[in-house]
């Protein structure tokens, strides 16, 4: 069914935080090595080895810079998958059913064995967060690792996506933001968490925390230091800089 | 958006097709026998052979019976339940119109009307993507309806309403085109509330993901042949309005009708390369390209 619960009883989903993430695109990583080895079709690459390489991700790390008033400009590196939206519009524009929003957790999930393939849904997603398969020719999409998660022949610590268990930085956390008392939750709140394109009213279920405020040095003006020697200056600097200018 | 021409004849010719069936199912020209024949089948062959080219579109056309199963909430498939129900609804009228000489008027309003929502739900196929900000206007459907409508009405030779329909077309694209150079800046989204990082600073791409293409760049973000955008406005006005209105104007004849159809077939092909490549998604944000 295409249209979507009203109300899920959990709402699983990921808080990223952009201040701890150092873009070593770990998590793009395992998630394509988890996500080929596992549920639904392999996530195909195209042309590996010629000139155009492309294959089929469902997380993917942006890397911005942010130039800021009267401060140094900042690096945030951004790492984008489904953010399994409460109102999600890839859901609702499927013609067969094959996208749906599970009512016990919230995942946004596709049956591929219902998928056409028309890619409809990865035009109604402002994020970007579906990609067809250019092998399977079916749509492809971050599935909360729903193979790991439940998964009672994993051990309990592995039992969360595999894009948070490899992170080394500690910059995704998994968890259920139906609980106000989930880890989740209270970062979301600690830390500002925030929706990504709140305007175009999807309500992401994934939240992401802003990078912190940076230590600012009492620092001297260190352009000034910079200069190049100034014209006609005196003392030793001018002395050393006629006699140079004579040779 | 990347024009793909399985798209481009699909809501060219589908809608032309569905366009001519409306005329003929509320009896404008009621034809008989060998011209109700050409005429039915025309409107048949159009709509049908649009569907067959939205199929090649599909990544999986084997399981396309599944797309009739989600008509709640989805725009596609109401479009092909609604496409169906039409022909289906159509065809007593049709039938009887060629074999009996006795069009049966019921079955042809109620095709008739079936033709017209299935026109405007082939819009808002494209009206309903709010991450595409220029097609989630109010001015996207007429553009379509009026296209197919004008288009129906040359086929079914009917040359009054046809230039009716043919200027107002005209003031239908152009409405498109201005409301739709507004419609990114006034989606709000920007770079800063792509990545909710505005009160910080300015934000620009510094790396992208991946260094080479991929399905969402070739998809979604379709920069070629943009620059051409105002001369193919042009095109799409004079080919797709204008010159058949003009064409329409001299003695009524095949020879006039047919080319002004021709013409007219061009310029909405014009018309609908630009409506995919002129439309940019939000997604382009992302990558610091729209």
């Amino acid at each position: 069914m295409t249209t979507l619960p009203a109300t899920t009883r959990k709402k699983l989903g990921l808080v990223i935080d952009l201040d701890t993430c150092v873009g070593c695109h770990a998590c793009v990583i395992s998630c394509k090595g988890w996500n080929t080895e596992n549920y639904g079709a392999p996530l195909s690459d195209l042309g590996a080895y010629g000139a155009e390489p492309e294959g089929a991700f469902l997380n993917r790390v942006h890397t911005f810079e942010v130039t800021r008033d009267a401060a140094p400009p900042m690096v945030v590196h951004f790492p984008k998958s489904c953010l399994h939206c409460d109102d999600a519009p890839c859901v609702t524009v499927c013609p067969t059913g094959a996208s749906y929003k599970r009512q016990e957790d919230g995942i946004v999930l596709v049956n591929e064995s219902d998928c056409i393939g028309c890619g409809l849904c990865a035009w109604a997603c402002p994020y970007g967060a579906r990609e067809m398969d250019g092998a399977e020719k079916v749509m492809k999409k971050c599935t909360l690792c729903v193979d790991r998660i439940y998964n009672e022949t994993l051990p309990e610590e592995d039992r969360e996506p595999a894009c948070v268990r490899t992170c080394p930085a500690g910059a995704r956390h998994f968890g259920d933001f139906a609980d106000p008392d989930s880890h989740v939750s209270k970062l979301t709140a600690a830390r500002g968490g925030f929706d990504l394109m709140p305007e175009q009213g999807t309500q992401p279920v994934n939240k992401y925390l802003p990078p912190r405020r940076r230590d600012t040095l009492d620092m001297p003006d260190l352009t000034s230091m910079c200069d190049p020697a100034p014209e006609n200056a005196k003392g030793f600097l001018g002395w050393l800089d006629r006699a140079l200018e004579r040779l | 958006m990347h024009p793909a021409p399985s798209l481009i004849l699909f809501t060219v010719l589908s809608g032309i097709g569905f366009g001519l069936l409306v005329w003929l199912g509320l009896g404008l020209r009621a034809p008989v026998g060998g011209a109700a024949f050409l005429l039915f089948g025309l409107g048949y062959g159009l709509a049908g052979a649009g569907l067959i080219a939205a199929a090649f579109h599909l990544g999986h056309p084997e399981r396309a019976l599944k797309a009739f199963t989600q008509w709640r909430s989805s725009w596609l498939s109401r479009e092909a339940v609604l496409a169906t129900a039409t022909m289906a609804i159509m065809s007593p009228h049709a039938a009887s119109s060629v074999f009996a000489a006795t069009p049966l008027p019921v079955f042809g309003w109620l095709g008739a009307a079936l033709a017209l929502v299935t026109i405007f739900a082939t819009a808002m196929i494209y009206t309903q993507i709010k991450a595409v900000p220029r097609w989630h206007h109010w001015t996207t459907p007429p553009v379509f309806v009026l296209a197919a409508l004008a288009g129906g009405a040359m086929l079914a030779a009917q040359i009054l309403l046809a230039h009716f329909l043919l200027l107002i077309l005209a003031a239908a694209m152009v409405a498109h085109w201005v409301a739709g150079d507004k419609r990114f800046a006034q989606s709000g989204s920007t770079t800063g509330t792509a990545t909710g990082l505005a009160a910080l600073g300015q934000v620009r791409l510094l790396e992208p993901p991946h260094s080479g293409r991929n399905y969402l760049l070739r998809e979604m973000v379709h920069v070629v042949g943009r620059k051409h955008a105002y001369k193919l406005r042009l095109i799409a006005l004079v080919f797709g309005a204008f010159l058949p209105a003009v064409l329409l104007l001299l003695p009524a004849s095949y020879v006039t009708i047919a080319l002004a159809l021709f013409v007219h077939l061009a310029g909405m092909m014009a018309q609908r390369w630009l409506f995919f490549a002129e439309a940019e998604h939000v997604v382009g944000l992302y990558y610091s390209k729209r």
